[in-house]
């Protein structure tokens, strides 16, 4: 499940002067979704209204049946009915770990311009949001942000590419 | 003969290069080398009617003036770019600017040679070891001076090549009537594998810098009106989150601060004339909105209020009107509102697609993109007019960023499904394209020099 992964891939960033040279960090790979979930539940024993850790990995085993994107028509935004067991199997998910958070992570394909499309991919992540929303889940632990145009998962300037690179996923953090 | 001395040349700021002094990294060490494909600048279309111009040597075999050659190969290279100078043969090095007289036997052979004007000039080490460069432009038709300068710069090949493009700017102003382009500076994104740098060049391309390297895009570059520093997007990683946040760079120093990192996605940062704020787009409130900041990320006020997308704000040059693409009328169009608040007025109706405006330096033009035939193209539109040209091919191209001078455009586009940078002039028809061979290009910002 590569995708519920994130990978701290950064770079020294090099500023200009003697004075002042700017570094952001060690490059590290850490499986999120595995720390949330043991950090959850070491804290469920504590927690009186939070779930059992049996019911955290129940709801966790349910975000692995489901699609981990929801995908989109061209210039759209509107989440389509065979994405909702995914919006209701993260809304469980999130209800059952009250430790984790999401960021979800809109995406467009190439075809318009940078930041417009960066706006597109900001809408369908806010849908899926909304979305999570409804099913009761707060908004402070849901983050809904954009990449634009500028990871596409899918390269290339075809109808299919496209098709991939109109998404949004959610990140479990 | 006398030589006027401009007065912008005694107050022009000493140029600071800003250098990378080392690479400080233990796990991601970045090659140099990979970031150093020469960028090529190719002419791709020419003026119909060009003004011949002779350009003579500033050569000197004096070891301290080892740059008077390259003056003389940016200036050629330079009238030759703007499309409506073609540079005649000048000839074998000539002697020094003060024995020359416009009866002399070499000034006839540039007449005949078919040279409207020529370009003579020569330079001197002054008391202080810098360069003094003064050149005459003479009119070979009416036997008279159009005017020169003196320019006193360090010794130095990146100095050499600013004297270069002052002189270009000269007699380009002088012979078309139009302001030069050459002393300016372009910002764009170059991508070499995975490594996004953030580079600074002369407008040929030359002179790189790079200010900034990452992992993450960066997006929306948009220099301050000073020339001083670049607003941009960032997507690096920051609280374990990696999202679009606006960052504000001065160059010379290399400092960085944030402006804007908000609640999800923030970016499309644009200067005010003033250079006091910005506009950029948050999406705190939900939905991609536009909001006023202070330069130093303080007082953020929102600016637009609807329940769709508003992003792309650009300042008009007076800062009274904010031109942005807005989804509010079902597709993507470009509208203009005043800044201190009123109703919104739609600016383009000619597509289904108009985004991403920016207004001439002048004032006068709008250039956005517009989708023509399934094609990402520039327009450009008279704004008293709202006559519309398409200067540009597209299939994609992106970032329509003017010259100072308001008579090109930088853009980004595609040349065999790479990103390459391309200039217009504002009719469509002259043009040339920056490249970087393997690497990509994209994203430009024309700013002026500091």
């Amino acid at each position: 499940m590569h995708h519920l992964f994130k990978t701290f891939a950064r770079l020294p960033l090099l500023a200009a002067t003697a004075s002042v040279v700017v570094l952001a960090g060690c490059a590290s790979q850490v499986p999120l979704d595995d720390k949330k979930a043991a950090v959850s539940s070491a804290s469920a024993s504590s927690a009186a209204n939070a779930a059992t850790a049996s019911q955290i990995a129940a709801a966790k085993a349910a975000l692995g049946k489901v699609k981990p994107s929801i995908y989109f028509d061209y210039d759209k935004f509107e989440i389509k009915s065979e994405y909702q067991p995914t919006i209701t199997a993260f809304a469980n998910y999130l209800k059952a770990d009250v430790k984790a958070r999401l960021v979800i992570e809109g995406n467009a394909d190439e075809r318009g311009t940078t930041e417009y499309n960066l706006a597109l991919g900001q809408k369908r992540a806010e849908a899926v949001s909304k979305a999570l929303g409804v099913l009761g889940v707060a908004a402070n632990r849901v983050e809904a942000v954009s990449n634009g145009e500028e990871k596409p998962r899918a390269k290339g300037s075809t109808e299919a590419a496209w098709a991939e690179n109109r998404r949004a996923d959610p990140l479990l953090k | 003969m006398t030589i006027p001395t401009s007065q912008f040349v005694d107050a022009l700021k000493r140029w600071r290069p800003w250098v990378v002094r080392g690479l400080l990294c233990s796990v991601f060490c970045i090659s140099q080398a990979a970031a150093q494909t020469p960028l090529r600048i190719d002419i791709t279309g020419v003026g119909t009617r060009q003004i011949p111009v002779a350009v003579a040597p500033f050569d000197s075999t004096e070891p301290a003036l080892k740059f008077s050659r390259t003056i003389t190969d940016v200036i050629r290279a330079d009238l030759a770019r703007s499309g409506v100078i073609s540079i005649v043969d000048a000839g074998t090095p000539t002697p020094a600017l003060n024995e020359r007289t416009p009866t002399e036997p070499l000034f006839v052979e540039w007449k005949q040679k078919g040279a409207q004007a020529v370009v003579i000039g020569s330079n001197s080490i002054s008391a202080d070891g810098r360069v003094e460069t003064r050149f005459i432009l003479l009119d070979t038709l009416r036997n008279e001076s159009l005017g020169g300068l003196a320019i006193n710069a360090p010794s130095s090949e990146l100095e050499a090549r600013r004297t270069g493009h002052r002189i270009a700017d000269f007699v380009y102003e002088k012979l078309t009537g139009e302001p030069g382009f050459f002393a300016t500076r372009l910002a764009f994104v170059r991508k070499d594998a995975d490594v996004y740098s953030l580079v600074v060049s002369d407008s040929d391309g030359q002179n790189t810098q790079i200010a900034l390297r990452s992992k993450e895009p960066l997006i929306s570059l948009a220099w301050s009106p000073d020339g001083t520093q670049l607003a941009y997007v960032s997507f690096e990683e920051r609280n374990g989150v990696n999202k679009p946040i606006v960052y504000v760079h001065t160059l010379a120093s290399g400092k960085r601060a944030i402006v804007a990192n908000e609640r999800g996605s923030n970016s499309a940062p644009a200067w005010s004339p003033d250079g006091k704020r910005l506009a950029v787009v948050l999406t705190r409130d939900s939905n991609s909105q536009i909001y006023l900041v202070n330069a130093d990320g303080s007082g953020i006020r929102r600016v637009s209020r609807t329940n769709g997308i508003d992003t792309e704000p650009t300042f008009s040059p007076d800062g009274k009107t904010i031109y942005f693409t807005s989804d509010r009328g079902g597709s993507a169009q470009i509208y203009r509102v005043p800044v201190e608040g009123g109703e919104a007025q739609r600016v383009t109706f000619n597509a289904a697609f108009n985004a991403r405006p920016q207004v001439s330096p002048d004032g006068r033009y709008l250039a956005y993109i517009t989708r023509k035939e399934k094609q990402f193209r520039v327009g450009v539109m008279e704004l008293s007019s709202q006559q519309e040209t398409i200067v540009s091919d597209g299939p994609k191209d992106d970032s329509p960023s003017f010259a100072p001078n308001s008579k090109w455009i930088i853009y980004s586009s595609q040349l065999k499904g790479r990103n390459v940078l391309s200039a217009v002039s504002l009719d469509g028809k002259l043009r040339t394209r920056l490249s970087a061979g393997e690497s990509e290009v994209k994203g430009p910002a024309w700013g002026r020099l500091p």
